[in-house]
């Protein structure tokens, strides 16, 4: 009975169904294990845990009833840039430090209407814009491997609660990679969906040609069925794609023998860890041994201006959607000042971190007269020839196979110092966001003794391929479910 | 190309945030610094390249236009750092 928070979700879900223990004591096992890591992890901005049981007993009726779905119960991590009706929402930021929503976001619905468990909003960067939770307004979010340690960002609080046992499954989001760096820093497996899959409404805006709602599990079955539960169309959010979803669980347990697996050769640069690389040889030569045709001379050119086009375009249409934090309407708001114009710009130096004003003035600056073509014009043509690079080569291969990170989970504070080094950890789940295409990381051993992350990249709305490739793989490694000593 | 201490102000003018003279000395260092990592762009042959908005070949999506409920003012106004007879309360825009 006790440390029921070491499940998956789905083995939770199949002795729920089978009354081996309730939804509430299963809460209350999560409950525990927050009360007892949480101080060290720092997992969360606001812990919801009277929510939390009273959906749990909510859960339990259903059961009873026999209107369970698969998240019906089970205790999810929502990261805090995701809107939730009711519950504060602060994005990692003093500026929506004291924001309670009025309504939800479509995701928080869509697990609402799932039945899922609420445990708490996950610490992040302030407004999803960095790679190691550091620059949250609450304070960093630790390693759970390493408490040391950063868990990559942004969604570091997702991924730390996933591996800390403070919840089963997480939502994050990721723009340039935010979920699947930490996924692969946390050891934990986090899906980066295509641009379109799931509805922005109520995600708070950062980069919205970029921005993609996705899910954090401890393997690849609680991850599909985590997007499963929030994809599809939604008229409120006019980018979501109209097709009809495919069911991701399908797509579990499948031979991948014959699948053509591309490698682009630009990945394979300096700055990658030995480890790393030594881990993502075994994992190629993984790939063989199921029968795959592994392709190690693909070559993507434009992948090396991809970090360029990114931290050109992200912050450029974050400049544009943060200028709504006037202290106005809602959030932090200073009015000290003798004017309008002053109460403005106090309220937005007091109430962004370094990192967002950084980014909010590099973005002005790239759409400012005299140097928008030479920036935000030039970064948008160069996105088509990474786009046109990708769509060539999935003419070729089924899926693209790369590192997630060049190093392991890093020191608290070595990177905050220099901006540009911070960037650089989202050198391999760049390209990929900026085509918007959707993609997997999956743990793949350790080096020096941390988390090790791969990437599948999969072409348009070709999530199920991603998820029959990890999930092949993540069966024949045998990682799953594999948690650090706390 | 490194920004000047006035085009850092200027920036910072636009985008409406207050900045002390240390903000102003680190941003011109950090913004130049990352700046000039992005000069290998300009060799990048784009001619006649058409520019990415966004990576979905969707355009002009119309939903109906039709009238719904909006949030209750209570809710909304909830949030609100200052109101007045159930209106955000700000200072004058034009003095």
């Amino acid at each position: 009975m006790n440390e029921l928070w070491r499940l998956t979700a789905h083995e939770a879900h199949e002795k729920l169904r089978s009354k081996e223990f309730t939804a509430v004591e299963l809460t209350r096992s999560v409950l525990e294990r927050m009360a007892a890591v949480e101080e060290r992890v720092h997992a969360y901005i606001t812990p919801t845990p009277d929510l939390a049981l009273e959906q749990a007993r909510e859960a339990d009726a259903r059961f009873a009833a026999g209107t369970a779905t698969p998240l019906t119960g089970i205790p999810v991590a929502v990261k805090d840039i995701i809107v939730t009706k009711g519950v504060r929402t602060t994005a990692g930021s003093k500026i929506l430090g004291n924001f309670v929503p009025p309504y939800d976001s479509h995701v928080n619905e869509q697990l609402r209407r799932a039945g899922a468990v609420m445990a708490g909003k996950a610490n992040m960067d302030e407004f999803a814009m960095g790679s190691s939770t550091e620059h949250s307004a609450f304070g960093p979010t630790r390693n759970p491997w390493n408490l040391n340690l950063v868990p990559g960002g942004s969604s570091g609080g997702s991924a730390a609660a996933v591996s800390a046992g403070e919840c089963l499954v997480a939502l994050g989001s990721d723009t340039g990679g935010s979920i699947r760096q930490p996924a692969a820093l946390c050891g934990v497996v986090g899906i980066d969906p295509t641009y379109g899959r799931v509805s922005r409404y109520g995600i708070i805006a950062f980069g919205s040609s970029l921005d993609q709602v996705g899910p954090l599990g401890r393997d690849v079955e609680d991850a599909a069925t985590m997007l499963d539960c929030i994809s599809g169309h939604d008229p409120r959010d006019s980018t979501t794609n109209p097709e009809p979803v495919p069911d991701l669980r399908h797509y579990l347990g499948r031979e991948i023998k014959g699948m053509r697996v591309g490698v682009p050769r630009e990945y394979f640069i300096e700055g990658m860890e030995p480890g790393v690389k030594a881990r993502i040889e075994e994992a190629l030569r993984l790939f063989e041994e199921l029968g795959c045709h592994v392709d190690r001379d693909l070559s993507l050119p434009s992948t090396e201006h991809a970090l360029a086009v990114y931290y050109l375009i992200a912050p450029s249409e974050a400049s544009a959607n943060l200028a709504r934090y006037d202290g106005v309407k809602y959030g932090f708001s200073d009015r000290t000042g003798g004017t309008m114009w002053e109460n403005m710009e106090q309220t937005r130096a007091r109430g962004f971190g370094e990192e967002v004003k950084r980014r909010i003035m590099l973005g002005t600056y790239a759409l400012s007269a005299g140097y928008y073509d030479a920036y935000y014009l030039k970064a948008q043509k160069v996105r088509t020839l990474i786009c046109r690079e990708f769509a060539a080569a999935f003419e070729k291969y089924d899926i693209i196979v790369t590192p997630t990170s060049p190093t392991v989970a890093f020191p608290i504070g070595a990177k905050t110092d220099d901006p540009f080094a911070m960037y650089l950890n989202d050198v391999y789940t760049l390209p990929s966001a900026v085509a918007g295409l959707p993609a997997i990381s999956i743990p793949c051993g350790l080096s020096e003794g941390l988390p090790t992350g791969l990437q599948i990249i999969g072409n348009f709305f070709d999530e199920g391929r991603i998820v029959s490739a990890a999930h092949a793989f993540e069966r024949a490694f045998g990682w799953a479910n594999r948690l650090p000593a706390l | 190309m490194p920004l000047t201490p006035e085009e850092v102000l200027h920036i910072a003018r636009l985008a409406r945030v207050a900045l002390t003279e240390t903000d102003v000395q680190r941003l011109a260092t950090q913004l130049s610094g990352i700046i000039g990592h992005f000069a290998a762009l300009a060799s990048v042959d784009t001619e006649g390249v058409e520019p990415t908005a966004h990576a979905l070949p969707l355009s002009n999506v119309m939903r109906a236009d039709e009238v719904a409920p909006c949030l209750p003012r209570a809710d909304v106004l909830a949030n609100a750092p200052a109101q007045e007879d159930g209106f955000l309360r700000v200072r004058a825009v034009l003095e």
